[in-house]
This record gives structure tokens, sequence and C-alpha cells, in this order.
């Protein structure tokens, strides 16, 4: 039995780190997300938990009579200026020079234990912010620079995700419907297209389909990535609910026919209540396809600032500001939050729609 | 009292199929009306109205147009004699999806293949030109060389972590949330994953602290130097963003792989356990041939999924530090050079490579019963 306890361990502890490596990456960028952005960039997220450090105890600041080029006494200590600069450490202490020669200052640290816990919401607010915002920092400075519009992008990205999701399963679940219990001439010969265009690359498709965009004057409009997504998402949404719908009981649907049901009734009254974890399954897979998706919502909306989407506005923030964290982290987590939600929410519809085959490419 | 039941006459029969055209008609019309409106109020360079008017303007007009279309297409159908209902119904049901998959995909792939034997501007037919560029460039070599790379290392790395999560959660108390927390990537986009692990990676100069976490364990831990992992570490950097979709994607190959070793039955585990078989044997000589179905489906879409990655490069890289990929190259030669000719041989490449799958997907449908 003991070896039984050992074992136990040694897989929950193997489990435990393979976890904890999974969930750091994200963890820290939620707490960077919240840390003033003075201290993003000067110290790693991980200090925001308690540590040792050198802690500043003490400023001196000599006065303009202390000539900064001859050896300096602070503390019973005798040094020159580069050698402050490096930082001295004597009976526990460290004496470190901050900053330049004539407007710096000296530093008394103490090595204690210390964190890092100064946290705001600053960094949310100016990738919101569509205008000029003016963000306090911890310093008590203020800072005005163009907010991101991530407010605006994530409206965007509902208009486009919702349709996006509702148009295909609705044409997906029609035509199911169509090859599952109808018969007409080329039936087989249809679906077989279908399945053939399973895991065709999109990028077979998408410079003809801009073309006809920039014909139609429709390049840049939600209705332009709707179509994209409904016609990129309709072969495996057909596929799936074909599958699902063609193995409803067969007496069910027999007896509604006897009883004089039209094709619509059945349809809208009897299938699609019968089809909900199925259309379910798909509609959160498609939904989240949709919302992180990058390359549809470049090429087809493109530049045009007012209808940009969360992802494109993150990208564009990685590509001209990829050093400025304290948006990076907020914008990213701005990104994630309604995927995430609908993750967790509904995590149980998600799983069963990737077992069913859901896998899109 | 009897009911006298009417012959149809053929001309109330056209009345009336008239008639039940107008709702049709009508939605076509208030549909049409709304599109130009939303389409000049988006591309319109100062639109009037606030944002939040437009996204709930277009949302109702796209998810309550087609349903109406449907509806009133259904109407119109249904009032018609029996012969024509039965003929036409399964074109509406049927048809939308198919006109769909043909202007989104049939018909665009076509487009893409004629293209791909024209010059830039898609003027002068140039034979194969175009691919004997793309196979023979030093810098394409590189780009398949990096394709090539994430196939076999993004497949075989997600593949084998999915599948010891799997099998470790199996037996763990705390499996459902372990799989949780290994799934929580797949909900992230590739955008957001990419600014995840860029703070990972980031690097600052030698004298200052470092904020990304693994330059931080690299200097203060192991004593080294900080790198640029994604930049100037070549070709190793290429790694750095594989290891992006390893944690992407594992979540996925976990949950097919948990409910296939769910699927494998008690009794045989048991029959070898019996038999004396170690757990190491149990894994390779059982477990292992159980799943071997599973195994294969993961690989493929892990594979085709590789073959076509472009969101993590893109924002990790943009293609620099020789990191290009098949997608990323494609990109750059329609959106950056205006080269159609390239730009659409890249693509024709990558529908070939994935043409077994669809072969593989056709054969398995022909096996089919239902049809």
């Amino acid at each position: 039995m003991k070896s039984k306890t050992l074992n136990s361990l040694i897989i929950n502890g193997v489990l435990a780190i393979i976890c904890l490596c999974w969930t750091v990456p994200t963890f820290g960028l939620l707490v960077s997300s919240f840390r003033d952005r003075l201290d993003i960039n000067k110290t790693g997220w991980w200090t925001i938990f308690p540590h040792k450090d050198w802690v500043s105890t003490e400023k001196i600041k000599p006065g303009p009579e202390v000539d900064r080029t001859l050896p300096m006494t602070f503390h019973g200590v005798t040094a020159t200026f580069e050698e402050f600069s490096k930082g001295i450490e004597s009976e526990g202490l460290r004496l470190k020079w901050i900053g330049n020669r004539r407007v710096g200052y000296l530093d008394v640290q103490e090595y204690t234990w210390t964190a890092s816990t100064i946290f705001t919401v600053e960094n949310y607010k100016q990738v919101i912010a569509s205008k000029d915002y003016t963000a306090k920092l911890a310093d008590g400075s203020t800072v005005t620079e163009r907010g991101d519009n991530m407010g605006n992008a994530f409206l965007n990205s509902l208009a486009v995700a919702v349709p996006s999701t509702i148009i295909p399963i609705t044409i997906a679940a029609f035509a199911a419907y169509g090859f599952a219990w109808m018969k007409f001439p080329g039936r087989k010969m249809l679906f077989a297209l279908v399945v053939t265009l399973l895991v065709i690359p999109l990028q077979i498709a998408l410079v003809p389909i801009l073309r006809d965009y920039v014909k139609l004057g429709v390049n840049g409009t939600f209705l332009a990535v709707w179509l994209a997504h409904t016609g990129f998402g309709l072969p495996l949404a057909t596929y799936l609910l074909f599958n699902y719908m063609s193995e409803l009981p067969r007496d069910i649907m027999e007896a509604a026919f006897v009883d004089g049901a039209s094709h619509f009734t059945i349809f809208s009254k009897l299938v699609i209540p019968l089809s909900v974890p199925a259309l379910a399954s798909f509609a959160i897979f498609q939904f989240l396809w949709v919302w992180n998706d990058y390359l549809v919502a470049l090429i087809f909306i493109g530049a045009s600032p007012t209808n940009q989407l969360v992802t494109q506005r993150l990208a564009e923030i990685v590509g001209s500001r990829g050093q400025d964290w304290h948006l990076l982290t907020a914008g990213a987590f701005i990104t994630m939050l309604l995927p995430l939600a609908v993750f967790f929410g509904l995590q149980r519809f998600f799983v069963r729609g990737l077992l069913a085959g859901s896998v899109k490419g | 009292m009897a009911i006298s039941v009417k012959p149809r006459s053929s001309g109330m029969g056209i009345l009336k199929t008239l008639l039940a055209f107008i709702p049709l008609a009508l939605s076509v019309l208030v549909l049409s009306w709304g599109f130009f409106f939303i389409r000049d109020l988006q591309t319109a360079k100062e639109n009037p109205v606030p944002q939040i008017v437009t996204v709930l303007l277009a949302i109702i007009w796209g998810v309550g147009g087609v349903i109406l279309l449907y509806f009133t297409a259904n109407f119109f159908i249904e009032q018609l004699s029996e012969k024509w209902m039965h003929r036409l119904q399964p074109l509406i049901f049927v048809g939308p999806a198919i006109l769909m998959l043909c202007w989104a995909l049939v018909i665009p792939a076509i487009r893409t293949i004629i293209f791909s034997f024209y010059d830039e501007a898609s003027a002068a037919f140039v034979g194969p030109r175009n691919f004997q560029f793309v196979l023979s460039d030093p810098g394409m070599l590189i780009v398949f060389r990096n394709n090539l790379l994430w196939m076999v290392f993004g497949t075989v790395f997600t593949v084998s972590s999915g599948l010891l999560i799997a099998v470790l959660a199996d037996r763990s108390r705390f499996e459902s949330l372990a799989k949780a927390l290994i799934f929580m990537p797949m909900a992230i986009s590739f955008v957001g994953a990419g600014v995840i692990w860029n703070f990972v990676y980031s690097v600052k100069p030698v004298d200052e602290p470092q904020i990304g976490l693994l330059n931080a364990f690299v200097v203060g831990l192991l004593g080294g130097e900080p790198q640029a992992w994604t930049a100037f570490f070549q070709p190793w950097n290429n790694f750095f963003l594989i290891v992006i979709v390893i944690w992407l994607q594992t979540g996925y190959a976990m949950v097919l792989f948990s409910a296939a070793i769910k699927g494998v039955p008690t009794e045989i585990i048991e029959a070898a356990r019996v038999d004396g078989a170690t757990e190491l044997q149990l894994f390779f000589r059982i477990m292992i041939p159980q799943i071997l179905g599973t195994i294969i489906t993961v690989s493929t879409t892990i594979v085709i999924f590789t073959l076509k990655i472009f969101d993590v490069v893109i924002v990790m890289t943009g293609g620099q530090y020789q990191t290009s990929v098949i997608a990323t190259e494609f990109y750059r030669q329609y959106f950056t050079y205006n080269n159609n000719g390239v730009g659409s041989a890249i693509a024709v490449i990558l529908l070939i490579a994935v043409t077994p799958v669809m072969a593989y997907n056709l054969r398995q449908f022909a096996q089919r019963e239902v049809f």
C-alpha cells in the first residue's frame, strides 16, 4: 500500500509541475497588466511576492557644496562617485548612488523582505480609451498619450463574432437537414464536396474574395468578414450537424411525416430542439475561432481604424509599441476576457464539440 | 355539415403564388436597403452615429436577415403545388450552403490556381515560372525548412505532452482541475498568446534586471547571459515559437486522448495486470495500440494546423530573423510585394500539401452507409 501512495504522490507532483508551467505565463500577464507602468519595466512581475531584496531606507541628497569629483563620506564610508554608483556594502547596509553625478542622490538600502504591491487599473483605462488619456503614475507624475481604442474594438469584435457564428450555423443546419432527410438528385456528390472542403487552407481563397469585395465596395465592413467566416466555417458546421441530425431516431421523424408535417415544420419544431447540444458545441467553437481570428480580419477589415477588431488592435500595439508592456498586457487581457469567460462557462459543450471532431484549420 | 372542396383553379393558383411571393420579395428589398445603409455607415470617413448603434444595427440586420430569408422562402414554397414544393424544397434547404461554399471556397480556389500561372499583376501568362521561383529561391527554402520544423517538432511534442498529461490526469484525483488548466490556452487567440510569450521571452540589457521570465531564470539561476530568444538566436529561435503552439494545442490533444483512454476496456488492462505486465509494458503494448486511431487523428490535425501557422509568427517576429513560414510568406508576397503570381503559387502549394488528407476524408466518406 505504501508504494501506491508514493505512486500517486509522484503522479500528482509531476502533474502539478506541468500545470504550473502551463499557467504561469498567463498569470504573469494578468499580474503585470495591473502593475504600474514604471514597475513593469523595472522589475519582474514575480516581485509582487514577498522576497528578499535591497530596500531603500534613507535618501541622502548632498548639498551643492559637496564636490562630487572627490571622494565623499556617507555613514562612515568614504568612496568616489564611481564606487558609490556600483554600490558599497557596509554593516548590513548598501550605499548606492542613484542617478547622475550632479542631481542624483545616495540611497541607503537594507537587505530585507519586500514585495512590490502597487496595483492600478490605469493601463486598462488607457488601452480602452479612444482619445488622449492622461495616466497617473505611481511616482505622482502624469503622462498623456493616445488611447488604443480597445473599447471600440471590443464592440467591433462582438459585431463580427455574433453574426459570424449564427449565420453559418443557420445555413449549415438547413443544409444538414436537407442532406440527412430529403431526397434530391446530386445529394451524394454535393455532400462529397462538403467533405472535400473540410481541410482546405483559407489562403487559397482569400485574394479572389478580396477582389470581389473591392468590386462590391464592401471591403472593410463587418458584412465582408461575416460572409468570409460563413463560407470558411460552413464545411465543418454542415458536416458535424449532418452527423448529428442523420442519427436522430428515424421513427420520430417518420411519425411526424405521417402526421402531415412539412419539412420546415419538422425542422424548426423537432430537429432544431433535438440538435441543441450539437448546435451549442459548434457555436462555441465557431465563436472562439472568429473572436480569436487575425488573418481574416487583417485582410478584409484591414487598416480601417474605426472597424478594427481586438486582435488587430493588439497586433498593432505589438508592432508599433512592442516594449510598452503596460499596454500590451492590459490589451492582451481585454482580448482574452470574453473567450475565457465562454470557455470556463461552457467548457462541457466545448469538449463535446472537440470530441465530435470540430477541428478547424 | 358537408365540407365542399373546391377544385383549385389555375387562376387562383397563380394569384396565390404571387401573393405568397410578397413576403419574400419584401424581405429581399428591406435587406438590400439595409445592406447599402450599413455598408455606407461603415465605409464613411466620419461615421455620423455612435459605433454601438452601428454594431447593433449590423447584428440585427445580419442575423435577423438570414433567418427572415429562410422563413419567407419556405412560406413561399409551401404555398406552391405539392409537386413543385417537393422539387424546390431541397433547393431552399441545401442551396444556400452550396452557393456559399462555391462562392467562398470552390471558385476562389480555381481562380487562385489560375493566378498562379500569371505574372505579378495577373496580366500575362507565365507558365510554371512562379512555381520554379517558389521551389528554388533560397529564401523560400528556409521557409519550407521552418514549416518542416513546425510540423515535426510541433506535432511530436504536442502529441506526446498531450498523451503524457492525459495518462497522468487519468490517475489523479485532481483530473478535472488539471485538465481545465492545460486546456485553457485553447481559448486564447494566437495574437494574445504571442503577447504572453513575448513577455516571457522579453530581454533587457545585461546591467538591468530582467523582466522576462526566461531571461530572469537564465541570468538569475543559471548565471548566463540574457538572450533575445526569438531574434538572433538562429535557427533555434524557431523552437521558441513552436513552444507557443505546443502550449496552445496540447489541451486539444489531451482532451481527445483522455476520452480515448477512458474508452479502453478495463478487462484488457486488468487481464494484462494479472499476467504480470509492468506499467510501462501496459502503456506501450496495450494502451498505445488501443488508441492508435486517436493518435493518428490528432497528429493529422496538428500537422495541418502547423502547416498553416500564421498569426504566431507574424506577431512574434513578423517573419524576420529567418522564422518566416509558408503562410507568412504568402501574406508578404501578396500584400507587401503585390506579387499575385508568387502569392498564388504559395497558396496552391499549401493546397497540394493537404490533398492527401482530403483524399483520405473522401475515402472514409465513400465507405459510409448513410448515403
